[in-house]
């Protein structure tokens, strides 16, 4: 029996009864991963001897009659911008290809505290800076449906992991989508947490006003106890909320009887693929048909989204990566020795960063610089107020507010990548709730010639619980979340 | 607003992030990053006549009290440094002064 399939509950029940060891649980997904990771480049790194290790710990601790945690046993995922002292942390960027945290980040601890066992560090775009894992200095990550794909991104490691059956749940950050996009072309689950909720102390930060944790799983139940694990204040993050973590798991009562699903008709009936306005338009009839009641809403200043998204993130980006300078970690262009320190930074960064991320540095610097601040920086921030009213007054007529994750189906590797623009476009639906700080999930929702389509369904701040039990009440509704990619013919496979 | 953006104006920008670009990373980026700012240019025409900003949708920050508590040690703190000096604990960097 393999138990690569099971869900993260599962195997959390069957290690605490005795009817698996976490050995053995953590040796199927490290050979899942081991398989899979030559077709799909979903791991910059597996780390089968810690997590073995961790593992026997699990398996003594039961042996010796302790209680053992939420998620004891259950393999996990980690996108490679999150630390874990004594485990390379790259983010996918060349200038932190040696990089070894002397830290761990605090979900990481959490997960760890809870019985989770870490399998390895997820590809991804370059400092999470990406909408298609395209951005990796490690190559790009494969869609596990389709190869000639994108997975999606940044977390495109992460999705793929969860996907293909390495992990029932991985760890995701998203800035402007990059876990619930991933999710939605790769057929999983994929939970953007309200800012705040979950600490970010450990997450290589790119836009710290966007940034935050969040899981990846193949069922709504196991993305709950995973939020539950990971939610909640830490003294090292002062961003992190003291508002008190409910029980997620308790709140998926599979009833939506009376539950308003506010629907934005304008704003997503422009420019949606028609495959994609096939599947949404069916899960709403999916929830109304569940009792939920669809509203009218509109959200006068969603069309801003894109460029409010990216000139705020560029700003902040290039801020954060400042740090990244060759001095006290990470990368050093060769020959420093023979220049000044100005040149020694200049060429260090030019080396080590990609094309993107000098991109965006270049452009967060120019709009942060004399001349520009008033007419791109501060005017974002203000448009950003205005999409926080518009998603106050939805508020107010609706208890969840459902799009489209992305306006197209998986696309081919390659196809927007000389067009940066075109490929920022694409994020239209994600990055409001960056911006306003809501919850949201992304689901499962039907196909496209074999590629996965998902819907999202964003909350009220702090209101997981909701948005968290309109998808368990649709994932019981459905069977897309079922589906998974069959992957042959792998390198190491047989001949 | 209208953005022109130029080859020089992203030599400038990149020598203020301290980046060393490439003459065909400034020519691409200019004519990229040109094509996202033309697109931003569009929130300009509304009107945001007294507007707060938000750069930050947090609340409720706490801060915590400034008490003295045991940190990275120097030994692991110099660890990743691509030039260091563990005996004395330092970063090594290219001469600053009297070069």
């Amino acid at each position: 029996m393999t138990t690569v399939g099971f869900s993260a509950a599962q195997i959390r029940d069957e290690v605490a009864a005795g009817g698996l060891s976490a050995v053995e649980v953590c040796r199927a997904a490290l050979e899942q991963a081991t398989t899979i990771n030559p077709q799909l480049n979903a791991f910059n790194l597996i780390a089968s001897e810690r997590a073995l290790s961790r593992a026997a710990d699990i398996d003594r601790q039961r042996a010796a009659g302790h209680r053992l945690g939420p998620l004891a046993g259950v393999p996990v995922a980690l996108k490679d911008n999150l630390c874990v002292r004594n485990m390379r942390t790259t983010a996918s960027s060349r200038i932190l290809e040696a990089y070894v945290p002397p830290y761990t980040a605090t979900v990481v601890e959490r997960l760890e505290a809870a019985g989770a066992v870490v399998i390895g560090k997820t590809n991804c775009d370059e400092f999470a800076m990406g909408s298609s894992n395209e951005n990796s200095a490690f190559g790009p990550v494969r869609n596990p449906w389709v190869q000639d794909r994108t997975p999606g991104g940044s977390s495109g490691g992460s999705a793929v992991a969860v996907a293909a059956q390495c992990a029932p749940v991985a760890l995701g950050s998203d800035t402007g989508g990059s876990i619930r996009q991933p999710a939605s072309f790769c057929g999983v689950f994929g939970l953007k947490p309200t800012y705040g909720r979950v600490s970010r102390y450990g997450l290589l930060a790119f836009a710290s006003s966007l940034d935050q944790i969040g899981p990846f799983t193949r069922t709504v139940s196991d993305a709950a106890l995973t939020l539950g694990v990971i939610a909640g204040a830490d003294r090292y993050d002062s961003t992190s909320s003291t508002i008190a973590v409910p029980d997620y798991s308790a709140s998926l009562t599979g009833d939506v009887r009376g539950l308003r699903v506010g629907v934005p008709r304008a704003f997503v009936d422009d420019g949606v693929d028609p495959s994609v306005k096939r599947a949404f338009d069916a899960a709403l009839d999916t929830l109304q048909m569940l009792g939920a009641r669809l509203v009218d809403i509109d959200l006068p200043h969603a069309g801003y989204a894109i460029p409010v998204y990216y000139l705020v993130c560029t700003a902040e980006a290039s801020s954060n990566l400042a740090r990244y300078d060759g001095v006290r970690y990470g990368y050093r262009a060769a020959d420093a020795r023979e220049q000044d320190l100005k040149g020694m930074y200049s060429r260090t960064r030019d080396e080590g960063f990609g094309a993107e991320v000098k991109r965006r540095i270049v452009l967060g610097t120019y709009v942060l610089s004399a001349g520009y601040y008033d007419a791109f920086y501060m005017k974002a921030l203000q448009v950003r107020t205005l999409m926080r009213r518009d998603y106050d007054a939805a508020f107010e007529r609706a208890d969840v507010v459902a799009m489209p994750t992305s306006p197209i189906p998986p696309f081919k590797l390659g196809e927007k990548t000389d067009d940066p623009l075109q490929m920022y476009l694409a994020d239209i639906f994600t990055v409001s709730a960056n911006l306003v700080g809501l919850p949201g999930i992304s689901i499962p929702c039907g196909f496209a010639d074999n590629l996965p389509i998902g819907f999202q369904l964003l909350g009220r701040p702090f209101d997981e619980a909701t948005v968290l039990r309109a998808a368990d009440a649709f994932e019981r509704a459905t069977d897309w979340h079922s589906r998974r990619p069959s992957l042959q013919g792998g390198p190491s496979g047989p001949p | 607003m209208s953005t022109d953006l130029s080859t020089a104006d992203v030599e400038r920008v990149a020598a203020l992030a301290h980046l060393e670009l490439t003459d065909a990373e400034k020519q691409l980026f200019t004519r990229q990053l040109a094509d996202v700012l033309h697109y931003a240019e569009q929130i300009q025409a509304l009107d945001t006549t007294g507007v707060p900003a938000t750069a930050h949708v947090n609340v409720a920050q706490h801060e915590r009290d400034d008490i003295q508590a045991p940190s990275l040690p120097v030994d692991e703190a110099i660890a990743n440094a691509p030039d260091a000096l563990p005996d004395a604990g330092l970063f090594r960097v290219p001469r600053v002064i009297g070069g």
